[in-house]
């Protein structure tokens, strides 16, 4: 019995009283609630992602790449989307999109390895963790004991916030693939020896037990896009279909390290992410998952507002990222960017990364936030109520 | 403390005996890929010294398998491109995709030819340092020539390697000098040399990466012949501060500023120490060879010789502490078998689908490797590579599916593997009929009768986890040997 379910079955009357707001209507939290993560490699360009059109100060920085006011998507007086994002609109209208605006941390690292790092890791800038914040999640606050895996990474093999000795994590290319081999490993007992070896073990126990449960082989009516990323997202469906039991699903989408003549590779990865997400939710939607399935994207790092000399954008820091699901409240989050208030040629941060892992594990997943992330993070009004 | 000290000073003596085939087989493995019994025999009768001098004085700074013939080839520039069609360029795509396949196999080939797989080790820890990749370099033969340098320096100096590298053509595409100018400088080279390549995160400012960007302006292509062009017209030559040295710096200057630093040499130390000795480096060791290695001017035997002597290498600890990469498992495991293989591209094929896909690193900062490169996926794949190979007779029949099916096993997994063509999957097919295992040959290299004790210490480097029954042939325990556990480690 957990805490909430022992005050309730001691003071039923005044359960009410006592606890957080019991989201009614709305989110039930609990680990049957799926995350999928889109990490977004390289570092997105979320000025050309979510273009503030009405600011002329945005045209001065950009003369060559930016996105000409009749070509953007248009969704409110000042903000538009770039018109390879149009496979969103439906979302946005359905208002199941939000777009949060101005996410970032404090002293920024302009490195790619070291800021992801901070991302995966939930740390604070110049603190060094070991463990993915995923991983540290499911070590405090385990997952149902008939759950085939804390985390599933598809499509790379970097297992991210899953990484670390906490998760029961599964990275996997297809499932079918996956179950094709998976007759040649088998559980074994850890004797001591190195480090090395304990992973070696690990990796092997986990391969067998995720093997167990993750069967997925449901016929979608959805059409998935052709290329890696509409790939990964067909086998995601598929991990969801097989209904094993699994928390967090990881995708990333790989090239947006956009330092030269990036418009035409912008728009395409764009194009890409939106297609796929729209399969996504098609899919989840066939499944009746849509409403408990809560999509984030995350990157290192936006790009610097000015573009280079080589038609390209360089390392960045404060960037907009997508929240989507059928319980996502959809709408404009977060203070719009300040190209007028630049610090060192790049956009001050308005929302912590952290507030947004904290939604995830309290409102989400209803597990304390603070002691995962290592100190108090407000969540956002991202959820319906 | 000073007891330590004077254990540490005492242990030249008490190396001075033959060392043994265990310890044969922990020196080869590491400074190698893999190592036959009759390799191991022999550096088992020698002292531990003799045996490192061997392993260094036998590097060489050239490969001895011949490269692809289009090397030779001038490159079609791209000003040729850019008013070609869109099917000449679809065919410029193409033959460079099929470029790619040569090489990678001609450097497979390579390591399984070399007689000195330090040298090849080397060169592949330095593609993984000094990282570019054939994604976005696009050109074939620039990846070879960065190859070639990357061998020639392999175990020479690290100062002129670094120097080569920063006018390296496949570099200058991959960290785009080419549009580093004065008046818009782009900070990629300048940052990832700092963090990547000398001081590492930590040891520089941002002010830092900005001023020695300007430093590099000008370092160019000539676009007609794909080498190296300074311009003087692009170069920034006014006044710089660089980690606190000021001057009107150009980008060799900076350069020598970055070695100058004590930073520089403890950050290459210990990556060497993570790839030959154990995944935690020693900072107390790795600064003492660093004072080494910098007073040597950056002589990459020096670093080498200090780590494979270190007690660490040596230490029981240190034994099964690191992972094989997919490279060190699959020519390991064919040297150390002594397969015969025809034409070695399947090779390339099966690593890049564990992961490394050679001369296309994921990024700037390499493979993470360690045990970042053992997932269920990835350990699936090892595993199955393990029972195609010992199982000779399944090649040819498991062979045309994989070929027939891109995406379907491992070798479609392969990143290209699809866009080979029929000529190139025809090729993987042939190649995988040329892969041979002679048990009986290889067996013949112990004293009969083999024990299973005997194949353990050659091939593992420590006891299996699995225990093998008693009644398994030679045969089938070097199969169950390669599917244990400890098989992935050295």
């Amino acid at each position: 019995m957990n805490r909430r379910e022992f005050l309730c079955a001691c003071a039923a009357a005044s359960c009410a009283a006592i606890l957080p707001r019991p989201a009614a209507a709305g989110v039930t939290p609990g680990y049957r609630n799926l995350l999928v993560l889109v990490e977004l490699k390289g570092g997105n360009d979320g000025l050309n992602t979510v273009v503030p059109y009405a600011d002329p100060a945005y045209y001065a920085l950009r003369p060559r790449i930016a996105i000409a006011r009749d070509q953007v998507l248009q969704l409110d007086a000042r903000t538009g989307l770039h018109p390879a994002l149009a496979p969103l609109l439906p979302l946005w209208q359905a208002r199941e999109l939000a777009l949060v605006q101005g996410v970032g941390y404090a002293r920024p690292n302009l490195s790619h390895f070291r800021s992801i790092e901070i991302w995966d890791t939930a740390s604070a800038s110049e603190e060094i963790l070991a463990d993915g914040w995923l991983a540290r999640a499911f070590a405090a606050h385990p997952t149902p004991r008939g759950f085939a895996a804390d985390g599933v990474v598809v499509g790379a093999s970097d297992l991210g916030p899953l990484a670390g000795t906490g998760a029961r994590a599964v990275a996997l290319a297809s499932t079918a693939q996956f179950q094709r081999q998976a007759k040649l490993a088998q559980p074994l007992e850890a004797p001591g020896g190195t480090r090395a070896l304990a992973h070696l073990l690990k990796v092997e126990a986990d391969v067998a037990r995720a093997a167990a449960g993750l069967q997925g082989d449901h016929a979608f009516r959805t059409a998935f896009p052709q290329g890696a990323f509409g790939q990964a997202v067909r086998t995601a469906a598929q991990v969801v279909a097989a209904n094993a039991g699994v928390a967090a699903v990881h995708l990333g989408l790989n090239g947006f390290d956009t330092h030269q003549n990036q418009s035409g590779v912008h728009a395409n990865l764009l194009r890409q992410l939106a297609e796929g997400l729209a399969a996504l939710r098609g899919a989840l939607v066939e499944l009746d998952r849509w409403g408990s399935t809560l999509v984030l994207t995350y990157a290192e790092f936006g790009r610097r507002p000015q573009e280079n000399g080589s038609g390209g954008t360089d390392h960045g820091t404060a960037n907009v990222h997508f929240a989507l699901g059928g319980a996502v409240r959809g709408g404009l989050v977060g203070p719009a960017p300040r190209l007028d208030r630049l610090e060192g040629g790049n956009l001050a941060h308005g929302i912590e990364f952290r507030s947004l892992y904290a939604t995830v594990l309290e409102r989400w997943w209803g597990v304390p936030a603070s002691g995962v992330l290592g100190g108090r993070f407000a969540p956002l009004d991202l959820l319906k109520a | 403390m000073r007891l330590l000290a004077s254990l540490a000073l005492a242990v030249p003596l008490a190396v001075q005996a033959a060392m043994g085939p265990d310890d044969a087989r922990h020196l080869l493995n590491r400074a190698g890929f893999g190592a036959t019994p009759r390799e191991i025999a022999e550096y088992a009768a020698l002292e531990r010294t003799q045996a490192v001098e061997r392993l260094l004085a036998g590097t060489g700074g050239a490969a001895v398998t011949a490269p692809p013939q289009w090397v030779r080839e001038p490159i079609t520039p791209p000003r040729a491109l850019r008013g070609a069609t869109k099917e000449e360029r679809q065919a410029f795509l193409a033959q460079e995709i099929g470029r790619s396949f040569d090489l990678r196999a001609w450097w497979i080939g390579e390591m399984l030819a070399t007689p000195s797989p330090l040298t090849e080790r080397m060169t592949l820890f330095w593609h993984n340092h000094f990282v570019s990749s054939q994604q976005k370099v696009r050109y074939a033969r620039l990846m070879y020539e960065q190859n070639v340098l990357l061998r020639r320096h392999a175990t020479g100096s690290f100062a002129a390697l670094l120097h080569a590298v920063a006018r390296d053509p496949a570099m200058i595409v991959y960290l785009d000098s080419a549009s580093n100018r004065k008046g818009s400088p782009n900070e990629n080279f300048a940052r990832e040399v700092m963090e990547l390549f000398t001081l590492g995160e930590g040891h520089y400012a941002e002010q830092d990466v900005r001023e020695a960007a300007r430093a590099f302006t000008g370092w160019s292509l000539d676009l007609d012949t794909g080498a190296f062009r300074f311009r003087p017209f692009l170069h920034d030559a006014g006044a710089k501060t660089v980690l606190g040295r000021s001057g009107n710096f150009d980008g060799d200057e900076v350069l020598d500023i970055l070695l100058a630093q004590r930073a520089t040499a403890e950050f290459v130390v210990a990556k060497l120490w993570r790839e030959f000795v154990s995944p935690e480096p020693d900072p107390q060791a790795v600064q003492r060879i660093a004072a080494r290695f910098r007073a040597a001017r950056y002589d990459l035997k020096v670093a080498l010789r200090e780590l494979f002597l270190a007690e660490a290498f040596w230490a029981a600890g240190s034994r099964a502490a690191l992972v094989k990469s997919p490279v060190d498992l699959v020519v390991g495991t064919l040297r150390a078998l002594e397969f015969q293989v025809g034409d070695p591209l399947p090779f390339a094929l099966v690593t890049a689908g564990l992961g490394q896909n050679l001369f296309a690193p994921p990024n700037v900062k390499g493979w993470p490797g360690g045990e970042a490169w053992i997932n269920s996926s990835t350990l699936l794949g090892r595993k199955q590579f393990a029972e195609r190979i010992f199982r000779a007779e399944e090649m040819p029949r498991m062979a045309p599916a994989a070929a027939r099916r891109p995406g379907a096993g491992e070798l479609g997994r392969a990143p290209g593997f699809g866009r080979m063509g029929e000529e190139g999957r025809a090729r993987v097919l042939r190649a995988l009929g040329e892969i041979h295992f002679d048990p009986q040959r290889w067996l013949g290299a112990f004293h009969a009768p083999v024990s299973q004790a005997d194949l353990e210490r050659a091939l593992l480097a420590r006891a299996p986890i699995v225990a093998l029954p008693p009644e398994a042939t030679p045969r089938e325990t070097i199969r169950l040997l390669a599917l244990d556990p400890v098989y992935q480690l050295k």
